[in-house]
């Protein structure tokens, strides 16, 4: 077993696009265990965060280091986007996806495929194909195909953002249960009732820039910055 | 519409008796333009996934330009292939001009375009959608590239079902190349040319159904062997 892509720098990073600064100076340490929640208005950078620490956005200045070569990283991290991508495959395949990549057997892939399937509650479903799933359905596939290369670290892009309160709920218990067996989690949210059931700490990014780093129970008790109090008030920030 | 009618009836009349010319002219049809729909395939499918994938200078130039192509005139396909392969041509020691593999050069050249041009469409397409998928998950160039062959394979096939339906109604080319030489060159397209011009429409229209029934009958049978518009599948 290598050692853990933990802890991680993350120093003055700034991505850049079309001349508009996406994430601006932005320095944070983020815990090897835990939920973090990052929050804020549209356009206030979280995919772009998320993103970025997972190798996936060029930075225009500033450095993110883990603890391991880019290439132990990336495996050992997994993402969730908002709108699940569905592989024009059956679903039992679409979550085998990432262990065939890695060499895997098949048959192997597809055994542990099937018991992922179970896990997410969409065992009956495992050989119809992707696209006739039910968006909340989808979103759990997802996740399992995320899952079922057992990553250290799991990002989730407001992975319930057009759920209704059933399928989230069952997102929910499913990334408790995941961050129970050990997987570190840094997830975007709009959704401030979702933050306050998961968050163990809170990242508030608002234009680009890192507002807030807190505790969750201090973030949401006592926010420090105006516009997280707006935020958190329900109240239109810009 | 008495045309049509007694067209009809040839038709049926040439199928239901084995009207052996009728047998021999339909299934030269089916060998050049098959012949050439696999070559095209072989050629056209692997280009534009690769132009898809890859990035490099001049790809919009390349791009832009296969598209042109696929508006190529076969008349004027025609008239060149003839240059290359008639006597005094570049080729003209291999006395293919006047046969069959004339013909299914000339085809090649009019369908590869055609075929790389929506195989190139598709793949773009399902690359956009895999995108951040793939990158997320490191695939290597390889890996990418054969996971987008094969979840793109429906839109392959059907880039080489357009190209099979471009031939199997091209006349242009076929004739010059070909020249129409009964129980050699003579194709289903090429002998309504001649039929109508004689004023055989009732022959001419006979032909052009049979035309029809096959190209159907063959995007079916291939839809069929596929799988493809079941019910759920892609």
């Amino acid at each position: 077993m290598v050692g853990s892509i933990f802890p991680v720098e993350i120093a003055d990073v700034t991505v850049r696009k079309r001349g508009q600064a996406l994430l601006d100076g932005i320095s944070l340490s983020l815990a090897p265990q835990g939920i973090t929640i990052v929050m804020g208005p549209n356009g206030a950078g979280k995919s772009t965060l998320l993103k970025a620490l997972h190798g996936m956005e060029r930075l225009n200045g500033g450095h993110i280091q883990w603890s391991q070569p880019k290439s132990v990283t990336q495996k050992r991290q997994a993402f969730v986007f908002q709108t699940p991508i569905l592989m024009r495959r059956p679903v039992i395949d679409n979550v085998a996806y990432p262990l065939t990549l890695r060499g895997v057997s098949s048959a192997e892939a597809r055994e542990k495929a099937r018991q992922w399937l179970e896990r997410v509650k969409l065992g009956p479903a495992a050989h119809q194909h992707a696209a006739e799933l039910s968006g909340g359905e989808r979103q759990k596939m997802a996740l399992a195909r995320a899952l079922i290369g057992e990553p250290e670290l799991l990002f989730l892009d407001e992975p319930c953002a057009n759920l209704d309160g059933r399928a989230t709920r069952e997102i929910e218990e499913l990334l408790l249960v995941a961050n129970a067996d050990g997987t570190r989690i840094i997830m975007a949210t709009h959704d401030m009732g979702q933050a306050r059931r998961l968050a163990d700490d809170v990242v508030f990014l608002n234009k680009a820039k890192l507002l807030e780093h807190a505790d969750a129970q201090a973030f949401f008790e006592s926010p420090t910055t105006p516009q997280a109090q707006a935020f958190l008030k329900g109240e239109i920030v810009e | 519409m008495t045309e049509i009618f007694e067209g009809l009836k040839a038709a049926i009349w040439l199928i239901v008796t084995f009207d052996a010319d009728l047998y021999e002219i339909a299934l030269r049809s089916l060998y050049v333009t098959i012949t050439a729909v696999i070559f095209s395939s072989v050629i056209g499918l692997p280009l534009g996934s690769y132009l898809a994938l890859r990035r490099f200078r001049r790809r919009r130039l390349v791009v832009a330009l296969l598209n042109a192509l696929m508006g190529l005139p076969p008349v004027v396909v025609g008239l060149i292939v003839y240059l290359m392969l008639s006597r005094s041509g570049p080729f003209g020691v291999f006395g293919l001009l006047f046969t069959p593999t004339a013909m299914i050069i000339a085809q090649v050249v009019i369908i590869t375009p055609l075929v790389a041009s929506i195989a190139h469409q598709a793949i773009r397409e399902l690359w956009a959608e895999y995108h951040d998928l793939l990158i997320s998950l490191n695939a290597t160039r390889g890996q990418r590239m054969r996971t987008l062959l094969w979840d793109g394979r429906r839109a392959l096939l059907t880039a080489s079902l357009a190209g099979f339906g471009r031939g199997i109604g091209e006349v242009g080319a076929i004739m010059i190349v070909g020249g129409n030489i009964d129980h050699v060159t003579r194709v289903l397209t090429t002998a309504i040319a001649l039929e109508t011009g004689k004023g055989d429409f009732a022959l001419a229209l006979g032909l052009g159904f049979v035309l029809i029934f096959l190209a159907v009958a063959i995007n079916l049978l291939i839809h069929r062997i596929s799988g493809t518009e079941v019910h759920g599948r892609w």
